[in-house]
């Protein structure tokens, strides 16, 4: 995850497909060397690997959060903030923005990708179900630290019913 | 040229603040910590406009006899305050617009630094020579 000025000064196209397959090639082994040192622990091992990723998530989503943020104008209110984490956050990260967002107005907002870029390698359909849980949870920290960053507490899940498509659940918490 | 130069977390303490003359220091620190007011009070006046226009910048926060401090306010709601010499009459808006954006952009750099905890006092030391550049020199 560049920043965009670097793809733009050296021609956009060919930079920027490298930019998404490195990244996916580097979460890919994030994911595949977290699991490596827990192989035969029970439910324990596999909850400490998932919120290392979710804290990896974090600290990136931190950083991005003030990066992208920093040519727009102020944000007036919840609903701003998360459309520019559809918009922005998501096109900056996996070069498409998200399919829907829905709310119930109070707190609570589903993000849907109908083609997740992370899970789209994987399957199309109800193989591997299990295992794509692992593969959202660096995602799930990314969209909390940049909430964080924008000032906003939330708890952020995700949940798959048939890959590639994704929902994550986020709920705003107030302190 | 600025004489002292802070920046505020958005919990209100500061993770980096540098003035000029070295004696005196505090003096700064108490005109940082006043003009916090100032600042929140922009903010909020901001969230109750009806104007889609809602800029970073906030301008000239309050002039005193010797110095002018101007404002700016970032996204994640990080405070910048720069305290000028008023005698230094040449310096325009759209100079400390420019200032203003340069350290906007060298604090972005230090929260993408690995290495640095959010939240932590800033001792990047690019950061400290782009402030340096900055400040007015006194030998």
């Amino acid at each position: 995850m560049r920043a965009r000025s670097a793809g733009r000064s050296l021609g956009a196209g060919g930079r920027r497909m490298a930019d998404a397959v490195l990244f996916e090639f580097l979460h890919t082994e994030m994911v595949a060397e977290l699991w490596a040192h827990d192989p035969d622990s029970g439910p324990g091992g596999q909850n400490m690997s998932l919120s290392v990723l979710e804290g990896m998530g974090f600290r990136v989503g931190q950083a991005l959060g003030e990066r992208l943020s920093r040519e727009t104008l102020a944000y007036r209110e919840e609903l701003d903030i998360l459309k520019f984490l559809c918009k922005d956050l998501w096109m900056a990260v996996f070069q498409k923005q998200m399919d829907s967002l829905r709310t119930n107005h109070q707190g609570t907002y589903v993000l849907q990708d109908n083609s997740f870029p992370l899970l789209i390698r994987m399957a199309s359909g109800l193989q591997y179900l299990e295992e794509a849980p692992k593969f959202l949870a660096f995602t799930c920290g990314l969209l909390r630290g940049t909430l964080c960053t924008l000032g906003v507490k939330s708890l952020v899940t995700a949940s798959v019913a048939a890959l590639p498509a994704c929902k994550f659940q986020v709920v705003i918490q107030k302190s | 040229m600025a004489v002292c130069v802070a920046v505020i977390a958005k919990e209100n303490y500061p993770l980096y603040i540098r003035s000029v003359p070295t004696e005196n220091e505090l003096k700064f620190h108490y005109m940082v910590h006043t003009s916090l007011d100032v600042v929140d009070e922009k903010i909020s006046a901001m969230g109750k406009a009806l104007v889609d226009q809602r800029e970073l910048y906030l301008g000239l926060l309050y002039p005193t006899e010797d110095y002018k401090v101007y404002g700016y306010v970032t996204n994640s709601r990080v405070k910048f305050v720069m305290v000028v010499d008023s005698s230094n009459t040449a310096l325009r808006d759209n100079e400390i617009r420019s200032m203003f954006r340069k350290l906007h952009s060298s604090y972005t750099d230090v929260m993408c630094n690995p290495f640095y905890n959010p939240g932590d006092r800033i001792q990047s030391r690019a950061f400290d020579s782009m402030v340096t550049s900055m400040m007015i020199q006194v030998c």
